[in-house]
């Protein structure tokens, strides 16, 4: 009798038991990490954007787990083509975990200025709003908080988001969860069906979603992506093991396309010691 | 006997290998119109240096058909060319490779993987655990791979082996800027060249890459230095420069006629003194 291996790899596109993760014990580590790092670094308070999407309403959910939800602001910053179901979801979000949400419209910031450049792109219009929106969390943060990032790790792989917009924060605690294991976690913390089962969007244009956008689903994405990134896998074994073959070159494309928006920016390097070249301490420089 | 060697100071992509052959064939045909019988590229050149998770992507066996058109290449003109290996143990290493006549004659791994500063080698690679002489067109030669050089040993055991050329492929970053002076790296690589070439009577083959990953930029500044410390050939800091020089193997005798250190060396004191320090039977 053959024994299978713990934790051996399977990579099939028909199987996606490898994405399996604890949620409870997941949970934990990630409240935990927020009140750590928050605490390290002197802060009690925390602010979250609220899209009325399952990422942010997680995330809610683990802050006011962690902080209590009086020490959470919440944002909902619509603009004008914004759906109508977002406003419902958000609203429900904070009911759910008994956040105060404040509303602020970002249509007039966001019109004044695209006012004197006409027609513009549509993604430049939503960078724009993922700008806009961040910087509203970071006022909203002043003094004493810290903005708690979305970006689930789909998005900052395949570099699905805006640069020091929406993928900016000062701590994620779901960066390293992909989209369809954040979604099991949202179950466990309370997340409502109707905001788990819907399709994912970006809500920057009507109509939008992630996977029209994208191209593939998350279910698609997200179990290659753990074999290729997780599992260490070469695109070529797994175009073996029977995934599109074009998939695989289109999602490693983008992961490598996209890589410099995971990081900081580049420093050029001149002296004796360069801040992030060997100058090196960590971010929890505690003080004695 | 005058032997003529070209460096190719150039800037390998970082992690496309593909790309990097094509660079290297033109370079090896730019050495061989120039008439030179060696061509030596710098450190990592078919892969680039600050590779991280990278290197894996890149490895090759030293044999592997990856590596084929290297070996083609070298029926013209000897080519010493650097890319990561995947040893036969698996590991990952960092090597220098020497082709002649149309086959892998040598490899070099890099022995002295720098870890601190701007380094990070040993979390991603494995050491080489040899120093090992090899014939090669400009005589008996020795690879010692960018911090390898750094340490005096290598280019004595070098030495000791019978070297008289030590070539030296590099990627060597360039840092410290004070006013007035040459790089702080610049000077200290210069140093060394000078010092080893004039002290143990050989050549040393600095072939040093240029170009930036990651905001750090390599700077050149390739150079043959002869056995009584002259500058035979510089290349220009921070472009890419074919650099041509002759090594002239009577230079090597005559040196070493008027001045004897390497045959006088004790290598049976210095190798009893050495089995001391390494806490070997007194």
């Amino acid at each position: 009798m053959v024994t299978e291996r713990l934790g051996a790899i399977r990579p099939d596109p028909r199987d996606a038991s490898p994405l399996r993760i604890d949620e409870v014990l997941v949970r934990r580590m990630l409240v935990a990490f927020l009140r750590e790092e928050a605490a390290k670094s002197g802060h009690r308070r925390v602010v979250v954007a609220v899209s009325g999407g399952v990422d942010s309403a997680a995330v809610a959910a683990l802050a006011a787990e962690t902080f209590g939800p009086e020490r959470v602001t919440a944002l909902f910053m619509p603009y004008r083509t914004s759906a109508a179901e977002s406003a419902e979801h958000a609203r429900l979000v904070a009911r759910t975990f008994g956040l105060a949400l404040e509303e602020v419209d970002i249509s007039p910031q966001v019109d004044a200025y695209f006012a004197r450049l006409g027609e513009v792109d549509r993604v430049r219009r939503g960078n724009k709003m993922a700008r806009e929106r961040k910087a509203i969390e970071y006022d909203r943060a002043w003094p004493d908080g810290l903005v708690v990032g979305t970006s689930n790790k789909t998005e900052l792989l395949l570099g699905y988001g805006t640069r020091w917009g929406d993928m900016a924060s000062d701590l994620n605690p779901v960066g390293d969860l992909y989209k369809t294991q954040l979604r099991e976690l949202a179950v466990l913390l309370g997340v409502p069906d109707v905001i788990v089962r819907k399709a994912p969007s970006a809500d920057l244009w009507v109509g939008q979603t992630d996977e029209g956008e994208l191209g593939f689903t998350y279910a698609q994405a997200d179990l290659l992506l753990y074999h290729l990134v997780d599992r260490r896998m070469r695109p070529a074994e797994l175009i073996a093991a029977g995934f599109d073959a074009a998939l695989v070159a289109g999602i490693r494309e983008r992961v490598r396309r996209n890589h410099f928006k995971r990081l900081m920016p580049l420093i050029a390097k001149v002296s004796l010691r360069t801040i992030g070249h060997d100058f090196l301490y960590p971010r929890d420089w505690e003080a004695d | 006997m005058s032997i003529r060697i070209a460096i190719a100071q150039c800037a390998p992509a970082l992690g496309a290998f593909e790309r990097n052959l094509a660079m290297h064939d033109s370079w090896i045909a730019r050495a061989k119109a120039a008439g030179a019988r060696v061509v030596v590229f710098p450190e990592l050149s078919l892969t680039g240096y600050y590779l991280k998770d990278l290197a894996a992507d890149v490895a090759t066996p030293a044999t592997g058909e990856r590596l084929e058109r290297i070996a083609a290449a070298s029926k013209g003109i000897d080519v010493c060319a650097g890319f990561v290996e995947r040893g036969p143990d698996a590991v990952l290493r960092i090597a220098q490779g020497y082709w002649s006549g149309g086959s892998l004659v040598h490899v070099h791994r890099k022995v002295y993987l720098p870890t601190y500063g701007i380094f990070d080698d040993g979390r991603y690679f494995g050491p080489g655990d040899r120093f090992e002489t090899f014939s090669s067109a400009l005589g008996t030669t020795g690879i010692a791979i960018c911090e390898d050089l750094w340490h005096v040993s290598t280019p004595y055991l070098y030495a000791a082996a019978g070297a008289t050329v030590v070539l030296s492929p590099s990627d060597s970053p360039g840092r410290g800027v004070a006013e007035g002076g040459d790089l702080g790296t610049a000077e200290s690589c210069r140093l060394m060249d000078r010092f080893y070439a004039q002290y143990l009577t050989l050549y040393v083959v600095f072939a040093n890459r240029v170009g930036t990953e990651d905001g750090i930029a390599f700077w050149g500044g390739s150079e043959v230095v002869a056995p009584d410390g002259s500058v035979v050939a510089r290349a220009p800091d921070f472009d890419e420069h074919l650099l041509v020089a002759e090594i002239d193997t009577h230079l090597v005798a005559r040196e070493r006629d008027r001045n004897p250190l390497v045959r006088d060396e004790r290598r049976d004191v210095v190798h009893a003194q050495l089995g001391r320090a390494a806490g070997g039977p007194d």
